[in-house]
């Protein structure tokens, strides 16, 4: 049986952009990538390569320093700089930069795997650890870390199929074309965690992945596949859980704590590609689109390959984007340098035009119209929360819980007066975060001068 | 390098979208329901019906207008809000009110309760209403000169008090304990229903406005809580402590009569005025159907809509402070493997 998240919103969705269009090849490999060390949530990698080095696709050049995935080529070439490079989370982060020799040379490690039935849960998490699999929904959290984590605690994995962004079908096509490898890299998760089975939430404006995930998983049975219906942000870790199990994850805990382990559908197929080809993360399917495009399309990338190649393989501009975003215009991270290279959890790569922007009217004042309230999947009151915050009565705010705030957009979206409600929060939190910080120091110091 | 290099990028904070629905849309979809109402009022009671609500629209605006120039504040009458007090304000007066009482109405909601407070979004009580209260107290012959449906001059915009057909108002039998059709009005339930019966302009008709309140609720103007719970709450009261012996005959009358509609659907629903929180809107619409019911039982003034909704609106506040809607995970199922 089905639950009900909170609130929500249904922004257009602006998928028929792509949504029938498969999955391609890059026709043109890009002349230079640029690894940026940290695609992903916890501690850079350590690069372990040099200029003049030759690489091979799929070799590491970057080894965790801590809480982390390695990284790996994913041209073939010689390491032309190893330097700091803007990138897609904002500022600059050490990057390998790869020439391609456009010979796609594999690592002689990688072998296609034959006793995959015979591995144990920690073989399978160890070949994760070891492919540099992370979260390729958004976060970019470390798998093997999350799988590691579940083990004991997890009752119901779930595949997070539900792709509620709008322009975003990377992960429709993906469950479209490479079906069986979702449904065989959720067994494999299930396994590696001691389930037998998962659930997989697709939203019901994907009508013929849900037929063709049912028709496959029929096959092999313990793998439910969910219809939701279409509402953002359904693909929230805690909404999705909320969603298919009824269960809210308390406020500063992690879905283990309620049973539950999420993972992104493109996060299984690799994880698919890993065990059974021994295949490292060095590509992913995604989305470029926005009405900026000429040819919007879904395409295979390897990773580092620069946002401005992409835009030149999708037919380039057909009309001067006002913005383009790495992700969704629900969460999307704007950049201002195309040379910025996509990354293990880039998803997709928005051009929207001004008129597709939202009318940057001045924001008006707030009529109390409740709609923020409304659709806040958090049951957060937005509208209260502005007010103190506009004042500058942070311990206010705390208390209206905007630490619980998971920054999905829907207030700001859904405010007729346009007052930039999440934006505001997000600079709430970073300012109690701060504050906190510096009362901790107070606190620390005052305890070190009395010992 | 790229050969992108020349274009001007925006960086703004996510999200990067948002709804079609702007406030101004809001209010053309408020006004938009109120047209049926309108439509009824001048049916019966001659275009001056009509003439009133225009000239309090406009009255609204100019000195909404007037205060903010000045006061030298950026102008607002665009977003229409001073517009659909005016509506409501004229709606909620007898037809042969002088203008010039109205335009005190006017002034008094404008600028008194709305501007003096901060202008929209911070008055405490709803414009319409207060100014409407402040009538009945100030100008109470006027504001209880009722007009025969039907029987008035279709040409006639003056609207001397002399020249028209007073009659008793369904309200006034109500409160004398009989139902309209037994008492001084004579009219039936389905007068009653469609309007044909002597009241304040958009007040008679509970079709219309019934029509029009739905029209609301899908189009996601107001959400259905406080309507459901008003009028609901009047419903269940008079059917249980009817007077006469037809309770569901009183409680039909009761609920078409005098200015439950309109308040239900348009007044006590006014963003600015009632909680925002889900549960306060069901304490909220509870509370405003008591208070109806308490005045039109134990009052002395026949109808009691007006009030009760100002009362709870001085309770929003309070209201809001502790519906807070509850925070997310603090209860609920848990899972989790068995270990």
């Amino acid at each position: 049986m089905l639950h009900q998240f909170f609130g929500g919103v249904h922004p257009a969705e602006h998928k028929d952009l792509t949504e029938r269009k498969a999955t391609v090849p890059l026709a043109e490999a890009p002349a230079q990538v640029i690894i940026p060390m940290s695609m992903h949530l916890g501690a850079p990698c350590k690069a372990v390569v040099s200029v003049g080095d030759e690489v091979k696709v799929g070799q590491i050049i970057g080894e965790t320093t801590g809480l982390g995935a390695p990284i790996h080529a994913s041209v073939s070439g010689k390491v032309v700089a190893v330097e700091p490079r803007p990138f897609g989370n904002g500022g600059e982060m050490v990057s390998v930069v790869i020439e391609n020799d456009f010979q796609n040379t594999p690592d002689p490690a990688i072998q296609h795997r034959n006793n995959v039935d015979a591995l144990t849960g920690e073989e399978i998490i160890e070949i994760v650890k070891n492919a540099g699999i992370t979260g390729m929904g958004g976060a970019g959290f470390p798998t093997h870390v999350k799988l590691a984590g579940a083990v004991g605690r997890v009752d119901t994995l779930i595949l997070n199929g539900a792709e509620c962004e709008p322009y975003i079908t990377s992960d429709h096509r993906l469950m479209l074309e490479r079906g069986d490898a979702v449904i065989g890299g959720a067994q494999l998760m299930a396994k590696a965690i001691g389930l037998n089975g998962a659930v997989i939430g697709i939203e019901l404006n994907k009508p013929d992945a849900i037929e063709h995930l049912k028709a496959l998983a029929g096959l092999v049975g313990d793998i439910r596949i969910e219809g939701l219906k279409t509402r953002y942000p359904q693909g929230a870790e805690k909404q999705l859980i909320q969603m298919i199990t009824g269960r809210q994850v308390p406020p500063g805990k992690l879905p283990a704590d309620v049973g539950c382990l999420v993972c992104n559908v493109a996060t299984a197929a690799a994880v698919y590609d890993a065990v059974t080809e021994g295949k490292p993360l060095t590509q992913r399917g995604m989305t470029i689109t926005g009405g900026a495009i000429a040819e919007p399309m879904n395409v295979m990338v390897p990773m580092g390959t620069p946002v401005s190649h992409l835009i030149k393989m999708a037919g380039g501009f057909q009309e001067n984007p006002d913005r383009v975003l790495l992700g969704g215009p629900m969460m999307g991270n704007p950049i201002y340098d195309l040379d910025v290279p996509v990354m293990k959890s880039t998803n997709c790569i928005l051009s929207m035009t001004s008129k597709e922007v939202a009318a940057r009217d001045p924001a008006q004042t707030c009529i109390r119209c409740a709609k923020c309230v409304e659709v806040c999947p958090m049951k957060l009151t937005p509208l209260f929360m502005r007010m103190n915050a506009n004042k500058r009565r942070w311990i206010e705010v705390e208390a209206l819980n905007v630490m619980d705030c998971i920054e999905c957009g829907s207030c700001s979206y859904i405010c007729p007066a346009r007052i930039p409600l999440v934006q505001t929060f997000r600079a709430a939190k970073a300012e109690i975060r701060t504050q906190a910080a510096k009362a901790k120091a107070v606190q620390e110091a005052k305890e070190a001068t009395k010992a | 390098m790229n050969e992108y290099k020349d274009l001007k990028l925006t960086v703004a904070s996510s999200p990067h979208v948002n709804s079609p629905v702007n406030t101004r849309q809001l209010m053309l979809d408020l006004l938009l329901a109120l047209i049926p109402a309108m439509a009824m009022g001048t049916y019966f009671f001659g275009w001056r019906a009509l003439a009133m609500t225009a000239v309090s629209v406009v009255g609204c605006e100019v000195f909404e207008w007037g205060y903010r120039a000045m006061m030298k504040k950026p102008q607002t009458g665009g977003d229409l809000t001073a517009a659909v007090t005016g509506v409501l304000l004229a709606f909620t007066c007898p037809v042969a009110l002088p203008y010039w009482v109205l335009l005190i109405g006017d002034f008094f909601a404008i600028v008194i309760v709305k501007q003096l407070f901060g202008g929209l979004g911070k008055n405490f009580l709803n414009p319409a209403l207060a100014g409407r209260a402040f009538l009945m107290l100030a100008y109470s012959k006027y504001m209880a000169t009722w007009v025969s449906p039907g029987t008035h001059n279709w040409m006639s915009l003056t609207g001397k008090i002399a020249d028209v057909v007073s009659q008793a108002t369904p309200m006034a039998d109500l409160h004398s304990g009989k139902l309209p059709w037994q008492g001084a009005a004579g009219s039936s339930l389905q007068d009653l229903f469609l309007g044909n019966v002597s009241g304040c302009i958009g007040e008679i008709s509970a079709a219309a406005l019934l029509l029009g309140g739905v029209y609301l609720i899908l189009r996601g103007v107001i959400k259905p809580r406080i309507p459901v719970a008003y009028l609901g709450t009047v419903a269940i009261l008079t059917v249980i402590f009817p007077q006469g012996n037809n309770n569901v005959m009183w409680m039909l009358s009761q609920l078409c009569g005098g200015g439950l509609m309109l308040g239900a659907f348009f007044m006590a629903t006014d963003y600015v005025t009632r909680p925002c929180t889900p549960k306060g809107e069901w304490i909220f619409g509870v509370g405003c159907g008591l208070l109806t019911v308490f005045i039109r039982y134990f009052g002395s003034y026949p109808e009691g809509v007006s009030y009760a909704i100002l009362l709870m609106n001085v309770l929003t506040p309070i209201i809001e402070k502790y519906t807070h809607p509850g925070r997310f995970g603090a209860t609920g199922k848990k899972g989790g493997a068995k270990a």
